[in-house]
Parts: structure tokens; sequence; C-alpha cells
């Protein structure tokens, strides 16, 4: 396989992370940005995954008849990085919920506004 | 028997005592629980800075599963300056939060505050003392969330925006950082860093390890309001409560710039970072606009907070200013101005928050301040004192720091950059004078509640205070202990 067919994990990889930060930072609505942010941590996952399978590797459990193994830890790393993510998507959800009640808006030019009325 | 698990207990302490606090859901409890806890942690920082001096780097293998296999705490000379920073901070902080929470926070709510602050406690902690990358990710997410939760507390709904923007960018940071750290796992099959400083040295193929450079410079920048990454800083900081701020003023971005540290002198082939790459060239220059934009802005802003918010990314750029100038002279600089300025701004902040209370204003502008000195004289005597540790007046802990940031820059021979702090300086005593003036000689006017900031808030304040002269005169603890760390930064460099 050629060199860019064979990394196709990797571009993959690279088109959600940028396709997630363009999305957080070209869209106002506080919702969107967040689904920006949950595509930009989910690249990761597929980052650490990815160099960690071996076509044809098992679970790394020694046993006759296998002979290539799996490298368990970016497994085990990117479970507590999706911890860490849903975490983060659960507070910022919760932040967004709390801004609609406020301010009745969750577009991000409307709240600016609001603010700046605020303050004049 | 107790001694040799001390590194654990560092960070297990806060770290169990905050569900315990949601459990009790008991504001009383919460405080008493947090004080007590606060202070354990200093004790424990202090002990290790003990056997640390007397002993050496202290390695523990958590479970007993030794490194680079298992995970390994690691204190040394810089990580253990760095602990007692946080806990000091927070052993301060702590019992100056029951007047303030009960102020600006609703009581139902009053005791998750405190369990988010034991937690913001534990992740600090927990990012200095790890040896291991991947651990140190989580408990900055640890240290992030339950910050955002803390600025969100805040009683303008200006905070919610605030604490949503600093998730936004701050989960960025910690992304940008853990994909900084798969790369570096790919190149070198390691999550310890010492061990991962060993191989990257052997790693022939260098462009994976400079992307993960640049992502990591890039995230932990984010973390630590590295100009022009500081867009989160001055909302977050104004609309917190205001021990929140306090605490997180005088920590958070301090233990990102110990990260930085860790990283570009002890893991990262530091001959190739300065030799090879402009690293030096940035660093300065990002410092040297970060001292100058952001004073000039704090000289302009009307908001007491937001002043000494944008006067705190100017003070991060000097912190930063030393690693660029790298050498010994310079980092003993930044390293002591990780300490300094974090009492100097920690002072400043909790006496704004007794303001507070007794203006019972939401926001506090400059003008507001009118006749402090008549109504609070204390406070607006501590004001003045933290405010010429901001300059850098002799004799206060400002001065050391900046001097040998002086020091380190003539040393390489850049006079222009000691002209940069000298004119940063003088904006920093204009702003602080534009305080300082309206308190003193304008006559008062505006509702005031009457009476200084309760015994509490100001006990917590002026032992700051007394601490940033402190610093001036004796620092044996201050540069003595940067100085250690410089020299263990140095070393590993070679």
């Amino acid at each position: 396989m050629s060199a860019f067919a064979g990394h196709y994990a990797y571009w993959i990889t690279i088109f959600l992370m940028v396709a997630g930060m363009y999305i957080l930072i070209a869209r106002g609505n506080l919702l969107k940005k967040l689904i920006g942010l949950a595509l930009l941590q989910t690249s990761v996952y597929l980052l650490y995954i990815a160099p960690a399978k071996l076509i044809g590797g098992s679970a790394p459990i020694i046993a006759g008849g296998f002979s290539t193994y799996s490298n368990p830890l970016p497994h085990v790393l990117i479970l507590t990085a999706i911890v860490v993510g849903v975490a983060t998507l659960a507070l910022g959800l919760a932040l967004v919920v709390r801004i609609r009640e406020t301010y009745g808006s969750i577009e991000e030019d409307e709240i600016l506004a609001l603010d700046s009325a605020d303050d004049g | 028997m107790m001694a040799e698990h001390l590194p654990i207990l560092q960070v297990v302490l806060p770290l169990a005592v905050a569900p315990l606090i949601v459990l009790a859901r008991d504001r009383g409890f919460a405080w008493v629980a947090t004080t007590v806890v606060s202070y354990g942690c200093l004790a424990i920082a202090i002990a290790l800075a003990v056997q640390v001096a007397a002993s050496g780097t202290i390695s523990y293998a958590i479970g007993s599963w030794p490194a680079p296999w298992g995970i390994e705490y690691r204190v040394d000379a810089l990580s253990v300056f760095v602990l007692v920073l946080v806990s000091l901070t927070a052993s301060l902080v702590a019992p100056y939060a029951q007047r303030s929470i009960a102020a600006e926070v609703a009581d139902d709510r009053a005791y998750l505050m405190y369990a988010m602050y034991c937690l913001c406690l534990a992740g600090l902690l927990g990012i200095t003392i790890t040896g291991d990358a991947f651990n140190l990710f989580v408990f900055l997410e640890i240290s992030s969330l339950s910050t955002y939760v803390l600025i969100a507390l805040g009683r303008n709904r200006k905070a919610l925006v605030a604490a949503y923007q600093y998730m936004l960018m701050g989960t960025v940071g910690a992304t940008f950082y853990v994909i900084g750290v798969g790369l570096l796992y790919l190149m070198t099959g390691t999550l310890n860093l010492a061990d991962m400083a060993a191989r990257l040295r052997e790693v022939d193929e260098l462009r994976p390890v400079l992307a993960a450079l640049a992502f990591i410079t890039v995230g932990i920048g984010l973390k630590l309001a590295l100009f022009p990454l500081h867009q989160w800083l001055p909302n977050a900081y104004a609309y917190a409560p205001s021990m929140a701020t306090a605490f997180i003023a005088a920590t958070a971005t301090k233990v990102s710039v110990y990260v930085v540290l860790r990283y570009y002198f002890m893991v990262f082939d530091p001959a190739q970072l300065f030799a090879h790459l402009p690293t030096r060239e940035v660093f300065i220059a990002l410092s040297v606009a970060g001292m100058l934009v952001a004073s000039l802005v704090a000289l302009f802003e009307s908001d007491v907070k937001r002043l000494f918010a944008y006067s705190s990314v100017a003070q991060i750029g000097y912190i930063t200013l030393g690693i660029g100038l790298d050498n010994q002279a310079s980092l003993t600089g930044s390293i002591t101005h990780l300490l300094n300025h974090g009492v100097t701004k920690g002072a400043i902040f909790v006496l704004l928050g007794g303001v507070a209370l007794r203006y019972g204003t939401q926001s506090m502008s400059v003008a507001n301040l009118a006749g402090l000195a008549r109504r609070m004289p204390l406070t607006a005597f501590g004001l003045v004192i933290a405010g010429l540790s901001l300059i850098g007046i002799p004799g206060t802990a400002g001065f050391v720091s900046k001097w040998y940031l002086i020091m380190g820059a003539l040393e390489q021979g850049l006079w222009w950059v000691v002209g940069v702090i000298l004119a940063a300086s003088l904006i920093a005593a204009a702003y602080v004078w534009r305080v300082v003036e309206v308190a003193y000689l304008c006559p008062a006017r505006g509702e005031w509640r009457g009476g200084e900031a309760p015994i509490g808030m100001l006990t917590a304040a002026l032992a700051m205070v007394i601490l940033c002269v402190y610093f001036g005169f004796d620092t044996t603890f201050s540069v003595g202990g940067a100085r250690e760390a410089a020299d263990l930064l140095l070393r590993a460099q070679k």
C-alpha cells in the first residue's frame, strides 16, 4: 500500500481534529461549539487506538496458538480519556442550560449583546 | 512507616475529602474539613521539602509497581517548591473562605463550592507530584473541571459565560496536551517522564517529536495564559467568587508554568530545543509582548478585578521570560516569581474579596473604591503593600524575582530586555497608583455596609501581605529553593 493510503487512520484522525476545531471556532451556537469540542476529543481516541491495533493481534493473554498481541495500554488510557470527555461534555451542557436560563439564549452574539447592554 | 507514603497522601487527602463533603451536605462541616485538609497538605508538603533537602529526590511507586511500568510519583527540588506554594495558598485561603462564601454563594450550594475547592487542590498537587505523562493529563482535567465550576458559581451571570469560555479553551488546551503525549508515546513507548527523556535522546525521526513539542507548548500555553492565549483569564478572574479568584490566581497558572519547565528541561532534549529551534526567541518575544500589552490594557481597565487580572497576564510574562533567557539567574528569578507573584496576587484578590463584601457591589469599578482608606484603613494599606510588591519596589517580594530576571538578561547581554522589564514595572506603578489615588485621595462616596473586612478574612489577607514583605527580606526559602530547582533543571539539560 502506498504511504498515503497505508496511513488512512491518521488522515481520518487529522480530518476529525480539524473539523472539530473549525466547528468550535466558526459556530456561534454554544451547543454546536460543544459538538465541535467532542469531535476534537474523539479524534484523540483514534490517534491512540489506531497504532495500538495490530492486524491479526489478539488480546494480550498468553495462550496456546497466539503469537501476536495488541498493545493494551493505549486502550486503557483512552478508556480514561473517554471518562474525562464525558465529564467535560456533561459540565459543558450544564453550563449551557444555566446560560439559557439566565440569558434566554444560547447564541454567542446575542449573549454578548446582552452583556454590553448591561454595562452600558 | 507514614513518612514513606507522604507523596501519595499529598494527593489522596484532598481527593478523598471532596466526596465526604458532598455526602455530608453541611456547610459548617465542609468548611472545617476543607481547612483541616489544606493545613494537612501544607504539613505534608513541608515534610516532603525537609526530606528532599536531606536526602534528595524521592521516587514513590504507586501500588509498588516499579517505574517505568507503574505510575511514579516524583518529588524533587522543583516540584516540592510548587507543592509548598499551592498548599500554602490553599491553607491561607481556606479559613478566609467561610465569610466570603457565605456572602457570595447561595447557602444550599456552599458545600459544593468547598468540595470543588478540595478537588481543585488535589488536581493541582497531583499535576505537580506525578512523574507520569498521562496521569498528569488526568490531574490537569480534575483541576480544570473543578475550576470551571468554581468560576460558574459567581453571582454575576457573566460568570457562567466566563466559565463556558474558559471550559472551551481549557479543554482544547488539555486535548492538545494529550495529543502531544500520544505522539511522544508512539515514539518512545513509555509514559514515565524520566524514562521518556532517556529514550527521546535515542529517537532518530524528529518530526513527530517536534509536533509533540508544538502541541504540548500550545496546550499548556493556553492553561498558563501565555500571551496571546490569555483571552479566557480576565473574565474568569473578574466574575468568579472572591475566594476562587484568590486561589486560582495564585496557583493554577503557576502549576502550568511548572509543567512547561518540566517538559522543556527534563523531558525534551534541551540541546535540540534551545540550539536548533528558536525556542528562546519565541518565549522572549511572547513574554515581552505580554508584559507590555497586558500592562497597558490594565492601565485603562475600569473594573478593579479585571485590572489585576490583566496584571496577572503581564506577570506571567515575567515568569516565561525567565524560561526564554535560559540561564541560572533567570530561571531562579522565574521560579522565585512563581511564589512571589502567587502571594502578591493572592493578597490582592483576598483583600478585594473583603472590599466586595463590605461594598456589596456586583462589579467593582476603580471609581467605586473612592475613600477606601478612610472606610477600611487596614485593607487599603494591605493593597498598597501588595501593590508595591507587584511593581517590584526594593524590600518587597516582587523586587527579588525581578532582580534575578534582570541579572539573567544582563548575562545574556540583552540590554533591551532589561529596558522592557523596567518599562513594564513603570506601567505597573501607574496602574497601582490609579487604585491607590482613588482609595486615599478621593472623598468617600457610594454604598457601604460599614466596618473593616471581617476578622477571619482580614487575617488571611494580612498574612499574605506580610509574606509579600517577608520574602523581600528573607529569601532563604524563596530564592534558596528556586536556585536549587534551577540547578536541577540545568543539570538535566547537560
